[in-house]
């Protein structure tokens, strides 16, 4: 996704942010430099391209890939121990349950029925936040991109729950739809009766859509508005000109030319929503029941919260949920390599 | 008043108002609300007393009930507007309440009780901040702790990520050498794995490394972020090779050419990286939550949702704490939205 479009220097050096890490970060070089030096007299100039990698690529072996392998061991072994040694070959069996159903249009049918409530929900959930996102950002950037007053204030409104920590998000808004909480106020001052929101099913998955949204809108909406300004003005002003209709103007310039952005925000919102956790655990905590649990919600109950913690199970139920984000990944490979043609 | 109008409605080009531009400003406006609202809500609760949040309807300020403290009165008394019934009104401070008789006394002549009936006397209301939410949950609860917890991962782990990404960006912009394409695919590879789908395993790396518990187990699985080696290995393409070639002339070590020549002009690509990894790990949850089972290890957000399991009728604590969670992140923002933004909208990472 980085794409090779230069960082305003400028702008940058004013931050200062940099400065707060650059003290400790210059001691910790000079301190360095010579045991560097001794290292590269030794294996000579070009070698030390390896020396440069090693630190990041331990990291990543040891905290992405060998994972990623191990994963695979705990998802075809049984028992309840931690160390793959403790643990006995079972096989597909993990598997084997997890996909046991009677049917998979019902979750309880199935053997792991939390599994399924949780895939049904996720499947729900992402359907419904993603259009929604989309529809939201979209109309959000093209006002934003429209010639209005005040435009980096109303850009900064809209994004700033962006930066704002899942937990903090759900606390705002749980505190608003509790019982006593402000809209509910505002609803028997209207006449209206009091709605338990997080206790009735319904009302609850809509919130948790609705919070999603208004968290993460800003930054698929900071997406899309990049995308319209490199939309050239001449083609608007030539529409102008022949004065076409606003509407044709939008989908016959603005949709086309947006598109590949629009394909980046859809894959990405789908990645994301798929991975849906912290916000609706706070807020819901995967209920009322499970009306709300999530897959990844139900990984993190199945391997650390449950009293008797099932590593097998919850990393066969990873490997399901790998295979669908690297499915939905190539898709977005795919998505930005049509943009980069385009 | 006319021009103040005039301005309010100006737009950059003038000329006619089409049905757009005024459902434009319609539905900004709405976004402010909706998006400043809750926030702005919560703030404002915070500085509500107990008492004063379990109000329905909720007042908009944080409103209390004056109180008075008499001689002959271990407590401050709460103060009311009573209407006598000779039909005057007169302030008097409740002793207590007996049924629906109330017993209350002029807080100028304390030695005379009065009886009034609960429904003749309304309370006097005062605009007070309740302070005591911020300070009290300081010292009942660990709340230093996690703080200095979540300040300690966030900038241990963004020093590491910022000094560990740089070397293999650099190493993967100015070199080249055999398995450098492999390298790269690695890199573009692990920018699609996030921790959900490996949550387990990285949880027995963290028990053979003898971590569980410790704020290292936060700071290590997510210090080589390949969304970071990407976007300083993209900035260091742009930098001109002639330079690096003449401090090779003049016989500086590599290690030297790295951060004396090449870390200062990608500054300002770090300073990008240093504010989303800040971002990221100040408000980290899933991970820590997995890891980190005792109390003295939480960080904040751990922390606070832990609270908010425990104090389900604390909400005075709780919103506060909510409040100073939330502060750094606004701070940020405030100062640095432009470069986020811009950030953000060059690469497209969060």
């Amino acid at each position: 996704m980085a794409s090779d479009a230069p960082i305003p220097a400028a702008q940058l050096e004013r931050a200062g942010a940099a400065s707060l890490f650059a003290a400790p970060l210059a001691a910790l070089m000079r301190l360095i430099d010579w045991p560097m030096q001794v290292l590269q007299r030794l294996i000579g100039e070009r070698r030390m391209a390896y020396v440069f990698l090693l630190p990041n690529l331990v990291f990543f072996s040891l905290f992405v890939f060998l994972p990623l392998i191990i994963n695979f061991v705990f998802s075809v072994t049984g028992g309840a121990g931690l160390f793959p040694s403790e643990r006995p070959y079972v096989g597909a069996q993990q598997y084997a349950y997890l996909f046991d159903c009677g049917s998979f249009l019902d979750p309880s049918s199935c053997r792991e029925d939390h599994f399924w409530r949780g895939v049904s929900n996720t499947v729900r959930f992402t359907v419904f936040q993603v259009t929604a996102m989309v529809l939201f950002s979209l109309l959000t950037a093209v006002v934003l991109n429209m010639k209005i007053r005040a435009r980096g204030f109303f850009r900064a409104v809209y994004f700033f729950p962006v930066l704002l920590s899942p937990v903090v998000v759900a606390l705002t808004w749980k505190w608003i739809l509790q019982r006593d909480g402000l809209l509910n106020a505002a609803i028997t001052s209207l006449g209206g009766e009091r709605i338990l929101f997080l206790v009735d099913p319904s009302w609850a998955m809509f919130w948790i859509v609705f919070v999603s949204i208004w968290a993460h809108m800003g930054f698929y909406t900071l997406i899309l508005l990049a995308g319209l300004q490199a939309i050239p003005a001449d083609l608007y002003e030539a529409a102008e000109m022949d004065a076409t209709p606003r509407w044709r103007v939008f989908w016959r310039i603005t949709l086309p030319l947006l598109w590949p952005n629009m394909i980046v925000v859809i894959v990405l919102a789908l990645i994301r929503g798929v991975q849906t956790f912290d916000e609706v655990f706070v807020l819901t905590g995967g209920g009322p029941g499970t009306a709300t649990l999530m897959v990844v919600h139900y990984i993190y109950e199945t391997a650390f919260a449950n009293q008797v913690q099932n590593f097998g199970l919850a990393a066969a139920a990873s490997v399901v949920l790998g295979v669908v984000l690297f499915a939905l990944t190539l898709a977005q490979l795919a998505a930005s390599r049509r943009k980069g043609a385009a | 008043m006319n021009r103040l109008a005039r301005m309010a409605v100006a737009r950059r080009n003038p000329g006619r108002w089409h049905w757009t531009d005024i459902a434009a400003y319609a539905y900004l406006a709405l976004g402010v609300v909706l998006m400043f609202g809750p926030v702005l809500w919560l703030g404002l609760s915070s500085f509500k007393t107990q008492a004063g949040l379990l109000e329905f309807p909720p007042s908009l300020l944080p409103m209390s009930q004056k109180e008075v403290r008499i001689e002959g009165q271990a407590q401050p008394l709460p103060l009311f507007e009573v209407t006598m019934e000779d039909g005057s009104k007169r302030v008097l401070a409740q002793v207590r309440r007996v049924g629906i008789q109330a017993q209350m006394v002029d807080p100028a002549n304390p030695g005379q009780i009065i009886r009034v009936p609960i429904d003749k006397r309304t309370p006097v209301r005062e605009f007070k901040l309740a302070t005591e939410n911020y300070t009290e949950p300081l010292e009942r609860f660990a709340f230093m702790r996690f703080l200095w917890n979540s300040v300690f991962v966030t900038v241990v782990a963004t020093l590491i990520t910022l000094v560990i990404n740089s070397m293999a960006a650099y190493a993967l912009s100015i070199y080249e050498f055999r398995g450098k394409t492999a390298v790269m695919l690695m890199v573009i590879g692990t920018l699609m794995i996030p921790i959900t789908i490996i949550l387990v395993p990285v949880y027995l790396v963290i028990t053979e490394l003898g971590l569980v518990n410790s704020l290292w187990a936060v700071i290590l699985p997510g210090a080589a972020t390949p969304t970071g080696v990407f976007l300083l290995r993209q900035y260091m393409l742009t930098l001109p090779r002639d330079l690096i070639e003449a401090a090779r002339m003049d016989k500086a070590s590599e290690w030297q050419i790295y951060w004396r020549i090449v870390m200062p002009l990608a500054m300002p690509a770090l300073a990008v990286l240093a504010i989303f990894s800040i971002m990221w790990r100040w408000n980290e949850f899933l991970w820590p939550l997995a890891v980190l089972t005792k109390t003295e290890a939480y960080t904040l957000q751990i922390g606070l949702n832990a609270f908010q399991g425990e104090l389900q009728t604390q909400w005075h604590y709780l919103l506060a704490m909510t409040v100073v969670t939330l502060l750094p992140v606004a701070l940020v923002f405030v100062f640095l939205q432009r470069f986020i933004t811009t950030g953000i909208a060059n690469t497209g990472m969060k």
